[in-house]
């Protein structure tokens, strides 16, 4: 058998373990042994490739390869749970331009030649613009989830981002048009990464989920797409499968918020119905509690939500909710977590962190799942979350979060809402739910908060 | 291959993407997007192969940095996503 049969082969057998590995990603129990199916393709397909006889120089490959699983076994090996977003995110990027690279360094070599076709340079085109966006796009995401950059969006930047859009589209077609002038693919890259930096620093914290996911996809297509410039089955399929689930993320992650794909990467929040007043809202219905209150509530409780939000991690306060939840299942409550879908900088992110700090992912709740138990809960508890429990989802029709699906904890018998102050979150709008009769606010750090009432707890 | 043969593999591999990934639970959200991101690092094949052939240095540097940040992508991917996922338990798998 040639040695090129041999690669195909062996490319066939990756192909497979990838379609394994994701199938196992899918169900809690076959996750782990998913990841390692799918490592196990790409080990196979990378062995398979150093048969490839057109590489005639390994120094500058091995190199490459040493360096790359320096870097990322260190980043895989330091980073705190926490952390986790930023990498993702950064991962999502590299991808995206190595596809670019590749791409990009295929399609000189084709020029040089003289051998370039049409079908060629459209999926250079294709490629070096969707990889380009996934990278920059992916490294203005980073920036905002490390807080170097602002997460607030900023806006107004519509009219120019059409312009890009624009002039990627033209340098695209010059490319396929008039390969040789290599100054359209080069204007192509360019535009294409300022499309991606435009795109997503007009996108604010609580889209974060969708963008990210959106990304997870684009690095997938890119990948597919580079497949088609080195007429490399593998890279077509194993591209096109994440391409695909990085869609469905992004689709689970739009339906949650209500707004559509156009909505978030356009920037637009619905800006309609009148801006509610804040002390119309709260005024002196606020009630404040203390730690002590709480504990004694959670005494006689027989069944206690804790829904978390991105405040939780960003107080770290993971392992805290897990002694108060060890402390309440002792004493015989029964407690559970409910969890919204876009909770958090990234699909599942909560799950992540509350995984970190050992609790059983069996008492982690979907929002479908836990929406009809509020009414038999006698304390649920909200860590760091605002708008996914904000009534006004449901009773405000102007309101820019209208139609959103909610943690409906206002029907539990009480709600404690753990946050530091009355600040609104990312949708800048009040929450009637903290001036509720059945609410009582515990200001403070999430984590020192939910230590007290622990201590209160063993106390009492 | 031809055009279409490529065609047709994108299309139903797009299409078995969608059925592999459809209905997975919140819990698995993260290593999902981790461990498929690690797969879409399969670029790194390509990269391979720009960087060992012997056609310019401009190539040859593209293929370099193409393999580094692919070879992050693969091995970061799935190594955090085996971290992330060896922290998932349950008290019903500890028993059985």
């Amino acid at each position: 058998m040639s040695a090129a049969n041999v690669t195909s082969i062996a490319y066939l057998a990756a192909a497979v373990l990838f379609i394994l590995g994701l199938k196992g990603l899918g169900r809690p129990r076959t996750a782990p042994r998913g990841n390692l199916l799918g490592a196990s393709g790409m080990l196979v397909a990378v062995l398979a490739t150093l048969l490839d006889r057109s590489i005639v120089d390994f120094r500058v490959l091995v190199a490459g390869l040493v360096v790359g699983s320096a870097i990322g076994a260190v980043l895989a090996v330091r980073v705190q749970m926490t952390g986790m977003p930023q990498l993702v995110a950064l991962f999502n990027g590299f991808g995206g331009g190595a596809s670019v690279l590749v791409a990009g360094a295929s399609f000189l070599e084709v020029v040089d030649e003289g051998l370039v076709d049409d079908q060629l340079a459209v999926a250079a085109a294709l490629t070096a613009l969707i990889g380009i966006v996934t990278l920059t796009g992916s490294l203005v995401a980073f920036a905002k989830l490390q807080e170097v950059l602002s997460l607030r969006g900023f806006r107004g930047l519509g009219l120019f981002r059409v312009a890009l859009g624009l002039v990627s589209v033209g340098a695209a077609v010059m490319v396929v048009v008039r390969p040789e002038d290599l100054g359209w693919f080069w204007l192509l890259v360019g535009a294409g990464a300022l499309l991606g930096v435009l795109g997503t620093v007009a996108i604010g914290g609580a889209d974060m989920p969708v963008v990210i996911a959106l990304l997870n996809s684009c690095s997938g297509l890119a990948a597919s797409a580079a497949g088609f410039v080195l007429d490399n089955p593998l890279l077509i399929i194993a591209g096109s499968l994440v391409g695909a689930s990085g869609l469905i993320l992004t689709q689970i992650m739009c339906t949650s918020m209500n707004r559509s794909l156009f909505d978030v990467v356009f920037g637009s929040m619905g800006s309609g119905g009148t801006v509610m007043d804040v002390d119309e809202v709260y005024g002196d219905r606020v009630t404040s509690t203390s730690a002590e209150e709480v504990a004694m509530l959670l005494e006689v409780a027989e069944r206690v939500a804790i829904v978390p939000g991105y405040g939780m991690a960003v107080a770290q306060a993971q392992h805290a909710v897990r002694d108060l939840m060890r402390t309440l299942n002792e004493a015989g409550t029964e407690v559970v977590f409910g969890i919204h879908p876009v909770a958090g900088r990234m699909p599942g992110h909560m799950n992540v962190l509350l995984a970190e700090a050992e609790i059983d992912y069996e008492c982690l709740l979907d929002m479908d799942q836990v929406n009809p138990t509020f009414p038999q809960t006698d304390v649920t508890i909200v860590i760091g979350a605002n708008d996914v429990v904000n009534p006004l989802a449901r009773t405000d029709p102007g309101s820019p979060i209208a139609g959103m699906p909610i943690l409906e904890v206002d029907a539990s018998r009480t709600v404690v809402v753990i946050k530091r102050s009355l600040s609104p979150g990312f949708a800048g709008i009040p929450n009637p739910l903290f001036a509720d009769d059945g609410t009582l606010m515990l200001f403070g750090d999430g984590k020192a908060a939910v230590l007290d009432v622990v201590a209160a707890l063993l106390n009492v | 291959m031809t055009l279409l043969i490529a065609l047709t593999l994108f299309v139903l591999a797009v299409f078995l993407g969608l059925e592999l990934i459809n209905k997975v639970p919140a819990t698995l959200h993260t290593p999902l997007m981790s461990g498929s991101n690690a797969v879409s690092g399969i670029t790194l094949i390509g990269a391979m192969v720009s960087a060992g052939t012997d056609h310019s240095t401009l190539t040859t540097t593209l293929g370099f940095v193409a393999v580094v940040l692919a070879t992050i992508n693969v091995v970061g991917g799935f190594l955090v996503t085996g971290r992330m996922l060896a922290m998932f338990t349950s008290k019903r798998e500890k028993r059985s």
